[in-house]
């Protein structure tokens, strides 16, 4: 079977693909990339369907070795790339051989990297998908992280043109960052001044920031009502414990949850969110509804554009 | 008959609220139930997800495909079907439960807290057809309502490091089976050997939200013989 090794799992390396969805009245949450946008990158300059299964390297250290000749690409995170010691280039396709050696050293900007092989990785999905959410010990190989000596079974491929995805197109890991933020679920139970603390103070990210969700660190904020029934929580929700200090809740989300919440945070920037590490300095900013499906629309085309355009080295 | 009130909110850029009137109660968690019947069964196409809890059902849509407007729309069309009906919408399921000390670490404590005896605790708790409010927490675990009034203790002021799978468990007016090894903080009162969350079993799950649920009385060897595996809690 063609297969790819791996040598050293780094800090923690998951099997993902777009995420969970439909079983969420079981309790499971969705897990996936969660910088969606860098990860479907990687899948598409090998060509591979948008959903296919890549590696979510988080902090970096990840050694694979190619039992097979294939192709690879490396999105997300600023890392050192190589293969077989000669530094590679990331946002680009790479033929690899049976032996190679590739390593993904620690990262620079950013926390994620996605490393995709062409076809994706075989894996058996489970409840409709892949992606692995250690705490319900469900997706990737037993529910498990990448560890040392495990086989990522992959497909014969055919010739793929080395495309690359040129500099002014990749995403930017600012250090500050506004975050786009449609208002819902108890907005309305938040006072006008609440409201204005929320939006014109900074937050910065805390240590406690993980899958689950990131917590912030900034002004204060309190809702009129402290408890709730508890009421499904949907991806990117801004949530508001009694200490006032924001959570954003991301892929790893439990599905339910009891704290006021103010709306929820546009999917494109909650993809630079889970890039950003404890301290960074960010920003809310309320957007409509109709500014989200706008903005969500034009990303998508802007993508399939620059797909079109993408020319081979 | 009046016709069921709800209220329609945004969640985020692909997710709605339907919210109904925010209690724990069997005749809105019916509506809850057949909300989502009719939500699944009418915009199953461009819907991602549904979750049911108490009160409310989110819904989530793919974005590329639809938006507020229109789902709003559909939902609103779909929901003029509601009807209050507080008759019993989902399926009896029975819970088999090996009710000890030895199996139950709580029983005790409640016992002694509310003043009656360990084997009053048990006949209360199964004398009861619960209802199945929500599923969230961990995959498979089950908000199940509500406790009779006596039984209704506050959640440990420490959680338990490890809760073994299949702990029967009280909290303020809830009860649940946990589905699987966990930290917890309910109070445990025995062992249920039937697997709340099986991923390797279609479906994974014996109930789902709007189900009924009774337990049932089993000894030691009958939880043995059902596969049931004796497991200490450890704080």
């Amino acid at each position: 079977m063609s297969s790819f090794e791996v040598i050293a799992a780094g800090v923690l390396s998951l099997l993902q693909d777009n995420g969970r969805f439909g079983q969420s009245a079981l309790g499971l949450t969705t897990g996936g990339a969660m910088d969606a946008p860098s990860a479907r990158w990687a899948n598409r300059l090998l060509g591979n369907d948008n959903n296919a299964t890549l590696i979510e390297c988080s902090v970096g250290g990840l050694q694979l070795r190619a039992n097979t000749s294939s192709y690879i690409a490396v999105t997300g995170a600023e890392l050192p790339l190589s293969i077989n010691d000669k530094p590679a280039e990331l946002w680009a396709v790479h033929k690899v051989q049976p032996g190679d050696v590739i390593e993904l050293g620690m990262v620079s900007q950013g926390l994620r990297a996605y490393l995709a092989v062409a076809g994706g990785f075989a894996v058996t999905p489970q409840f409709g998908s892949v992606s692995t959410v250690l705490r319900e010990g469900i997706g990737g190989l037993n529910g498990n992280k990448l560890q040392t000596g495990d086989l990522l079974a992959v497909q014969k491929v055919k010739q793929l043109p080395r495309l690359s995805l040129p500099q002014a197109y990749r995403p930017q890991f600012n250090r500050i960052l506004t975050l786009r933020l449609v208002e819902g679920y108890q907005a309305e139970r938040f006072s006008v001044t609440e409201r204005q603390r929320f939006y014109l103070n900074s937050y910065k990210v805390t240590p406690q920031a993980d899958r689950m969700g990131y917590k912030l660190k900034g002004a204060a904020i309190s809702c009129q009502q402290s408890q709730l029934l508890s009421e499904g929580i949907c991806y990117g929700a801004v949530q508001i414990p009694p200490d006032g200090q924001p959570i954003v809740l991301l892929n790893d989300r439990q599905t339910l949850g009891g704290y006021p919440k103010i709306g929820s945070v546009l999917s494109l920037d909650c993809a630079l969110l889970a890039q950003a590490v404890a301290g960074t300095e960010l920003y809310f900013t309320a957007i409509s509804p109709e500014q989200a499906h706008n903005a969500l629309c034009l990303a998508k085309v802007r993508t399939d554009a620059i797909t079109s355009q993408l020319v081979s080295l | 008959m009046s016709k069921p009130q709800y209220q329609l909110t945004v969640a985020g850029e692909n997710a709605l609220m339907l919210y109904f009137d925010q209690r724990i109660d069997p005749g809105i968690s019916a509506l809850v139930h057949q909300a989502c019947a009719l939500i699944r069964a009418e915009l199953a196409a461009e819907l991602i997800d549904v979750l049911p809890s108490y009160a409310s059902v989110l819904v989530m849509f793919n974005p590329l495909r639809t938006d507020h407007f229109r789902v709003q729309a559909q939902l609103k069309l779909c929901l003029a079907q509601l009807q209050n009906n507080d008759s019993q919408s989902g399926k009896r399921v029975e819970l088999p439960v090996y009710y000890s000390e030895e199996s139950g670490p709580d029983l005790a404590l409640i016992a002694q807290t509310k003043n009656i005896s360990i084997d009053e605790v048990i006949q209360r708790h199964q004398a009861i057809s619960y209802r199945v409010y929500a599923i969230g927490f961990a995959p498979g675990f089950a908000y199940l309502g509500e406790v009779d009034p006596l039984l209704q203790m506050p959640r440990l002021a420490t959680p338990r490091a490890k809760v073994p799978r299949g702990a029967v468990a009280i909290a303020d007016r809830q009860t649940a089976v946990y589905p699987a090894q966990s930290p917890g903080g309910w109070n445990l009162i025995g062992l249920c050997p039937t697997r709340m969350f099986n991923p390797e079993q279609t479906p994974a799950m014996p109930v789902s939200v709007g189900d009924e649920v009774r337990f049932v009385t089993i000894d030691k060897a009958e939880f043995l013989r059902l596969g049931g595996e004796l497991q200490g809690a450890e704080l």
